[in-house]
């Protein structure tokens, strides 16, 4: 079973909220029980990984501190890439949305007669929706890395930043190389599934013309590009086509090659668990002498509401992430609902404080994706830039209410729950008025409470009792001890 | 020394053996306990719902009424982890500069209560008698923002009679995280679910915690299982005497 699809947060159309596609995902056992299964093991393993660093607190601090650096500067640092990119012989494009942002990528691929391209896994791309919009224009993109290619063949999105294919088990993913590839009598052992994936893909990496890549980070001092992988597509997709495109978030500049040194430590620990990934590409513009490597480099610098987030200074930390998806794996919502009750590219801790960042509040779907949390608060401590997501959470949710509170006229005004949170306000605000609604609970609730327990609450706070009983309000508050004990009071 | 107890508005309506267990527990210890009878509610719900503007005043009410304490002691993670952490924040957006001073000098002396024994009274054997075999869960904010470690099973191991027993996974949230356990139901039970699996196959007959919040969540889910296992506050057991 996959979830019903709906338009993401990046789509024109209004996407339903994290509660009611949560409650679809939940009703997905094999899917929890393949994520489940899936996040604990990288959990584990991660903190062995990280355990093993003496100096792993000072790294994350190094990391922060130079992303907010960046994040502070980006004004200086992204001419300062465009021009060394430049100087390499690599032609930079600036896109102020996703539209701008496919249509270069597309006329690109159009001036060089290419009907396909091959690609690395970018979010990048999945965030412009730039398959679709290729698609539209006659030209196919075929996904290289693994996991992309199997939700690709699925016809599905992807669940996870890193294992986007993670709410699938092998079985599953044997039937579908089955059906859309025509590999018979395959086994579900996973070399064997690789293998008939690179079969297939090997012809296409050896004819596309045009390769298209996201960016793990770009130097801003020489203009090199890196992208960070796992299986070797990428180093394909980025050396044997002629033409290489990057599509790269502004938020992905780092200043100098020695920044490598802080994030390198901490990109593979946190996302595979591993000490270094397989493999690790790094380009200059192109190879004038040798003839070497694509002819043409393009790197398209996309805002799509970046700048909006920058302007946020307690929000803006959402810009720091490094993709490596620790909080998703350690995250017990996403553990249990999976990436696509979260309707976006991004889905998780960092999704919930990335998406409404990106797409603007004031939309029911991505509004309540801050809410989406416990606030428990283990997204933050395995974070490798310390981004501090339950505060950016509180701090959405204030904006979320604040717009709600103030734009939407009488609607807001009259909405239960924000005149329910005025009330409780001003009763906590006075000791006279708190004492009275202590009292007035203790008797307000004997229609609800049945021999000693409360099995039904009214209105949404129904929510509770539909799987947990109330005890009921005791006859005496602490208040009311102490006043007999203490004659003072 | 001179406490002051920072009972909480949810322990002081819904929970307060707790509040009674605290105060025996501390003047059993020596201490003056004194309770300033103006609090009511540090905000917490509020702000963590998106209510701020709604909870600045009650940021403001704390302030004023706990200032005077050289020490203040709560029977809650979760409450002391609002002021320590995220009062400052409050402030800021308040914009004001005085009352992020008044805060920051007020969140070092506001103690949760495992932490003050532990780490400040360097008091690990209260002296408590509780025959019980009984599983600690550890809330999430006092793990990760008030960092209380493993002060309470410092105190808990000291405990006289008990049983004390290794709860499975036990830094998972139990999906309570306050209007969450409302707002997104159907996962919070999901969370609960596999908390609930964890407690029974413990196989103890009550399961603590530091906080009364995440406890209403476990047992309404233990009682509505009828599984036949309690939750009692941390500060109930320090407090039982043989």
């Amino acid at each position: 079973m996959t979830l019903k699809s709906h338009p993401d947060a990046f789509s024109d159309g209004k996407t339903p909220t994290f509660e009611q596609s949560a409650r679809e995902a939940l009703a997905d056992t094999q899917m929890r029980n393949n994520l489940g299964k899936a996040t604990r093991t990288i959990r584990e393993k991660r903190k062995v990984a990280v355990e093993e660093m003496p100096d792993w607190e000072a790294l994350r601090e190094a990391g922060s501190a130079l992303k907010n650096r960046i994040m502070r500067h980006l004004d200086e640092y992204l001419p300062q890439l465009e021009e060394s990119v430049t100087r390499a012989g690599g032609q930079v494009h600036w896109a102020r949305d996703a539209e701008e942002a496919n249509r270069i990528v597309a006329g690109i691929a159009h001036s060089h007669g290419a009907r396909e391209v091959v690609k690395v896994k970018s979010i990048a791309t999945d965030e412009t929706k730039l398959n679709e919009y290729l698609e539209g224009v006659g030209i196919r993109a075929y996904e290289t890395d693994l996991a992309e290619l199997i939700i690709q063949l699925a016809g599905e999105t992807s669940s996870h930043i890193l294992v986007p294919a993670i709410h699938k088990n092998r079985a599953e993913i044997r039937e579908l190389f089955k059906d859309k590839l025509g590999a018979k009598d395959l086994s579900d052992d996973p070399p064997a599934l690789a293998n008939v994936a690179r079969l297939y893909l090997r012809e296409k990496f050896l004819s596309a013309k045009v390769g298209v890549s996201g960016a793990n980070f770009a130097v801003a001092e020489t203009g090199t590009v890196c992208v960070v992988e796992s299986e070797g597509n990428g180093r394909m997709c980025t050396t044997v086509p002629q033409v290489l495109v990057t599509l790269m978030g502004i938020e992905k500049v780092i200043p100098e090659w020695r920044d490598y040194e802080v994030f390198m430590q901490l990109l593979p620990r946190s996302s595979t668990a591993e000490r270094m990934n397989p493999y690790t590409s790094f380009w200059t513009g192109v190879s004038r002498e040798s003839g070497d490597g694509p002819q043409e480099f393009h790197l398209v610098l996309l805002d799509n509401g970046r700048t909006d987030v920058l302007a946020d200074e307690r929000g803006r930390q959402a810009l720091n992430c490094i993709r490596c998806s620790a909080c998703l794996n350690s995250c017990p919502v996403y553990e249990r609902t999976g990436g696509h009750a979260y309707n976006s590219v991004y889905p998780g801790p960092i999704g919930a404080i990335l998406t409404p960042q990106l797409v603007g509040i004031g939309k029911p779907g991505p509004d309540s994706l801050p809410y989406a949390s416990s606030l428990c608060g283990a997204c933050y401590e395995v974070c490798p830039v310390k981004i501090n997501i339950p505060e950016v959470l509180i701090h959405l949710r204030g904006k979320v209410t604040r717009h709600k509170q103030d734009e939407s006229g009488l609607k807001g005004k009259l909405d239960p729950e924000s005149a329910a949170m005025k009330v409780m306000a001003r009763v906590f605000s006075d000791r006279k008025l708190y004492e009275g609604a202590q009292k007035a609970a203790r008797i307000g609730q004997w229609p609800l409470a049945r021999n000693g327990v409360i099995g039904h609450l009214p209105g949404r706070l129904a929510g509770w009792t539909r799987s947990r009983d109330l005890e009921p309000v005791p006859d005496q508050t602490f208040r009311g001890w102490w006043k007999t004990r203490d004659g003072s009071f | 020394m001179r406490v002051a107890l920072f009972i909480t508005c949810f322990n002081d309506t819904l929970f307060p053996e707790t509040g009674r267990a605290t105060v025996r527990l501390l003047e059993r210890l020596g201490h003056e306990v004194v309770f300033p009878a103006e609090q009511t509610c540090c905000g917490q719900m509020h702000f963590n719902t998106g209510y701020q503007r709604e909870a600045i005043p009650l940021v403001r009410r704390f302030v004023e009424v706990f200032k005077g304490y050289e020490a203040i002691v709560a029977p809650s993670g979760s409450c002391v982890g609002m002021v320590r952490e995220l009062y400052p924040m409050a402030a800021d957006l308040a914009n004001d500069k005085q009352l992020l001073h008044d805060v920051e000098v007020l969140a070092p002396r506001v103690f949760e209560l495992s932490e003050f024994l532990v780490k400040k009274l360097e008091a690990a054997d209260v002296g408590a008698y509780y025959p019980h075999r009984v599983t600690y869960h550890p809330t999430c904010h006092s793990l990760r923002m008030v960092k209380v470690g493993d002060a309470p099973l410092k105190l808990l191991r000291a405990v006289g009679g008990i049983d004390l027993v290794e709860l499975g996974e036990a830094r998972e949230c139990c999906g309570f995280g306050g209007t969450f356990a409302v707002k997104n139901a159907d996962t919070s039970t999901a969370m609960l679910s596999d908390k609930l699996r964890h407690v029974l196959d413990t196989r103890a007959e009550v399961c603590t915690a530091g906080d009364n919040s995440c406890l209403m969540h476990i047992g309404g889910g233990l009682k509505r299982g009828r599984a036949g296992v309690r939750t009692v506050h941390l500060a109930e057991i320090l407090a039982s005497t043989e």
